[in-house]
């Protein structure tokens, strides 16, 4: 027996007109935490897929080789019978149904069709011990957080008596305090219980954390594999192997050309729509001047999303009082229409489920805010449309086929910037982008940096809104710090650090409480 | 090659629909003997699926919000040709002021059952169901569960045909010759000014050849058109009818910011909402529109009746469904033509005619309708896969 649990030989995956895998040779040692790093469309996720079965034997050239066996499977089913498990960053959970219940989803502990409930209750409530999820067996899943829904996924994965966990990036939706407890559940479970695992992350320095072994991939090859202690492993380093350039800085430079208020927000106050008794927004008050970057930061839940959308033309929540002043003028909006008619724009942070409409074309995507900017009398100029879209495509360097490309069918990097464009051709005077490079490689977060340096340099109020502190810190020129519906601190570029502001954010949740008991 | 399996794709279901023609055109008598495509039969489908391409039309744009569907539409054409024998004949309203009360009527109800769709946020199937069940009600109060006769009026304009200005009054029908005519005229004229704008903008118009290929033969099926309802009675005002509401709707949908904010809303109600688009007042009005349809629909099938009658309308609903999804509708939305819908209300209409002809049963016609309508949408979700994995 070799020391590799897994090896993956001369791997080569082509689609019509891509080869997305280039012979790949990717060996893991039995027992560790390996990582595979790459920027998007690198092929970590077809690897991946051809790994899991996902692409059956055969659609691929190479071999895979598991605890010394020549795998072929059809299915995913027959990689899971080996004791191969896949978690998709879609969590493949049903929110109506329990946690027991999703744990032995298309797996249930039952004799000739009949469900044993006694045992599956039993044993899942032992599975949901074994990964540190505080539920009972019986919560729904639409109940629980995601960093909970994605404990019980592994939770799941474990029932299957898995060998090897393959995780594509697990922490992704989640906050720093789930993505740590989840980190170190990871840890846990491969020292403890021998369970080997890769982890496919954007975020380096949890991968520099917690992995072993790290894989770069790089345009569907493998570039290099790093191991610890053998090889210097820091973010630049690996940042270095997956862009094939040392990127000196992650943050374009902008020598900001801030003027006067722009935009102003006083007293703003929002209960939550489906609760008229519960307060989302308690009383805040902020600013954003002309050509500033001026960064929100604060916990999941801090109520920024909720905040920017109420802002937004009340696009979210109830009882809504507060004034807004924008050049000096109060702005009374009830609608979105009438929030983008007065410059205002929102990239919303989902840019799947509520950005974009995906199975329009780039052209339709771009512009549907402002289809009065291409038509007469409520009739499409095709041909000034065209024109705009192309234009757009351009300014912000999409890769497409052409602008009529489906959104769906773009990578995440382009369809933010699709997004972007959007509003970019509302012509805003206000933008609020609400985690504007969630889920996109490094070299796509540069353009998106350097397109919101743009953006401030042509005079516009930019509201960034990250779960990221680098980011946030990186870009912006002022920051408020947001914690339970509130603004509980204001810092400026020279004196934030990621320190202060969870410091900021500790010390708040402390005075909150003690003020509330 | 790719561009070849595009567009065979997009033109999948004429395809389907030319070869169903085919089909039966041999199947009732011989290529060229066949029943099917004779003047008088072509003249007479026409008016049998008038009624329903009528619906699908404005049922394309309820599947267009998101897969909704309109199960009330039979029911508003019972009320609406009931309510024309209300006014018209119990009430001995002047006609023409009775059709446009109908119309009202029509667009009343849509607008009920819009705003229950679109502001109470009722599932619209729920909501059409108990329109179904109310209008349907509403038609057996009126006539009390008889059958009224109706003005000719009525009956002109569901199956009279325009005077014959120019022609002799024996066979052909001259005046239709001459309206085809002038419109494949207008047809080729309209196509090569907008190739010339297109190319003014340096954009990509395509080959020269395809676009005189498929020019000239869109003008010949113009004319032939013409041609074959002059050799039965002459152009009928219903054809007329529709040919303006597929002009109409076809612009709506392609070029106005109405139709563009039905296909968003259907692509995604989320990112439609947050682009500023008033989502429910479009829902509204998609369904206000579908009724206003319906009650045409209902006028039209009462003339060519020459009645009002309690079963009026039954089970029309589920043609115009079908129609639509057969014509590429997408049942989550977002995806369909009018086009598509008529295309898809003649592929019925064919099963029906041709199979009457043929004298089949009409058990055995429901069952090979059923089975058309599974193996079109199977084949549109088969190629939109493959579309996919390539």
């Amino acid at each position: 027996m070799s020391e590799y649990i897994l090896e993956m030989k001369n791997i080569t995956k082509t689609f019509p007109g891509v080869k997305a895998l280039d012979n790949v040779n990717l060996k893991v040692k039995e027992g560790q935490i390996h990582a595979l790093v790459g920027e998007n469309g690198a092929g970590k996720s077809t690897l991946m897929n051809v790994l899991s079965g996902v692409y059956p034997y055969g659609t691929y050239q190479g071999d895979i080789y598991f605890n010394g066996k020549k795998c072929v499977f059809r299915n995913i089913r027959e990689s899971e019978r080996v004791g191969i498990a896949i978690i998709h960053q879609e969590l493949a959970l049903n929110p109506y149904m329990t946690i027991a219940e999703n744990i032995y989803l298309g797996n249930e502990r039952a004799k000739n069709g009949i469900i044993n409930w006694d045992l599956t209750n039993h044993q899942a409530a032992k599975l949901i011990q074994r990964v540190g999820l505080r539920e009972k067996h019986t919560a729904l899943i639409k109940d629980i957080g995601v960093g909970k829904q994605q404990l019980v996924e592994i939770a799941k994965a474990l029932s299957k008596q898995v060998k090897l966990l393959i995780l594509d990036e697990p922490t992704a939706a989640l906050n720093d305090e789930d993505s740590n407890n989840l980190l170190n559940l990871l840890v846990e479970l491969n020292q403890k219980q021998g369970i080997t695992c890769i982890i496919i992350s954007h975020k380096i320095h949890e991968v520099t954390k917690i992995a072993e072994e790290i894989t770069v991939l790089r345009d569907g090859a493998l570039i290099e594999t790093l191991v610890k202690g053998r090889d210097e492993i820091t973010e630049n380093r690996i940042i270095k192997g997956m862009v094939g350039r040392e990127l000196v800085n992650r943050f374009p430079a902008r020598t900001p050309k801030i003027g006067d208020i722009g935009f102003e927000v006083k007293n703003w106050v929002v209960y939550n729509p489906l609760d008229e008794e519960k307060i989302v927004i308690k009383n805040v008050s902020m600013n954003v001047r002309k050509g500033e970057v001026v960064g929100i930061a604060g916990l999941m839940g801090a109520g920024r999303t909720e905040l920017c959308m109420s802002l937004f033309g009340r696009a979210y929540g109830k009882k809504i009082s507060g004034k807004l002043i924008k050049d000096g003028r109060e702005l009374r909006l009830k609608t979105i229409r009438e929030a983008i008619e007065n410059g205002l724009a929102y990239v919303t942070e989902d840019r799947k489920t509520a950005g974009l409409i995906l199975i329009d074309d780039i052209r339709r995507n771009i512009t549907l805010s402002r289809l009065d900017k291409i038509s007469n009398n409520n009739v499409i100029d095709d041909n000034v449309e065209i024109r705009a879209a192309e234009e757009q495509s351009k300014l912000l360097t999409i890769k497409s086929s052409g602008i009529y490309q489906k959104a769906g069918t773009l990578s995440g990097g382009n369809q933010q910037k699709v997004v972007l464009s959007k509003w970019i051709f509302s012509e805003p005077d206000v933008l609020f982008l609400d985690e504007p490079t969630r889920g996109i490689d490094v070299g796509a977060k540069y353009e998106i940096y350097t397109i919101i340096n743009q953006l401030a340099e042509q005079g516009k109020c930019v509201v960034v809104v990250s779960s990221e502190l680098p980011e946030i810190l990186g870009i912006c020129d002022r920051i408020y710090i947001m914690n339970e519906g509130r603004i509980v601190g204001e810092m400026d570029k020279e004196t934030a650090n990621q320190e202060s502001i969870m410091k900021c954010i500790l010390k708040s949740s402390q005075n909150g409480s003690e003020s509330a008991s | 090659m790719d561009k070849f399996k595009e567009k065979l794709r997009q033109y999948g279901m004429l395809i389907a629909l030319v070869v169903i023609m085919i089909i039966f055109q041999i199947l009732t008598g011989g290529l060229f003997k066949g029943i099917l495509l004779r003047p008088i039969n072509v003249s007479r489908l026409i008016q049998q699926q008038g009624y329903i391409l009528i619906l699908s039309i404005g049922m394309v744009f309820c599947i267009l919000t998101g897969g909704n569907i309109d199960l009330s539409v039979g029911s508003i054409v019972a009320m609406v040709s009931a309510s024309s024998a209300l006014f018209s004949v119990f009430l001995g309203i002047p006609v023409v002021i009775s059709i446009f009360l109908g119309l009202g009527l029509g667009l009343l109800a849509g607008m009920w059952q819009g705003f229950f769709i679109a502001y109470v946020k009722i599932p619209a199937f729920i909501c059409t169901l108990a329109g179904m069940l109310i209008f349907r009600g509403i038609n057996n109060i009126i006539l009390n569960g008889k059958t009224i006769m109706l003005p000719q009026l009525y009956v002109t304009i569901a199956s009279g045909v325009i005077p014959d200005i120019f022609g002799s009054g024996d066979g052909l029908h001259v005046t239709t010759v001459i309206i085809g005519l002038i419109c494949a005229a207008i047809y080729v004229a309209r196509a090569i000014s907008t190739r010339n704008r297109k190319k003014r903008y340096d954009f990509d118009v395509g080959s020269n050849g395809f676009f005189i290929v498929k020019t000239i033969l869109l003008a010949g099926i113009i004319i032939l058109f013409a041609l074959w309802l002059a050799l039965a009675n002459g152009l009928q005002y219903v054809v007329i009818l529709l040919i303006a509401l597929i002009l109409f709707y076809t612009f709506i949908t392609n070029k106005t910011v109405a139709g563009r904010h039905v296909y968003a809303l259907g692509g995604n109600p989320k990112a439609a909402a947050l682009s500023g688009i008033d989502t429910k007042k479009v829902m509204f009005w998609v369904y206000a529109n579908m009724g206003l349809l319906a009650g045409l629909a209902g006028i039209i099938f009462a003339g060519r009746l020459n009645s009002a009658a309690p079963t009026a309308g039954k089970d029309f609903e589920l043609d115009a469904i079908a129609a639509c999804f057969i014509g590429g509708a997408s049942a989550s939305g977002g995806v369909g033509t009018i086009i598509g819908a008529i295309i898809g209300g003649f592929v019925m209409g064919i099963l029906n005619n041709g199979m009457s002809i043929m004298g089949i049963s009409t058990f055995w016609q429901s069952i090979v309708k059923g089975l058309v309508l599974l193996g079109a949408v199977a084949f549109d979700v088969f190629t939109k896969s493959k579309a996919k994995a390539a």
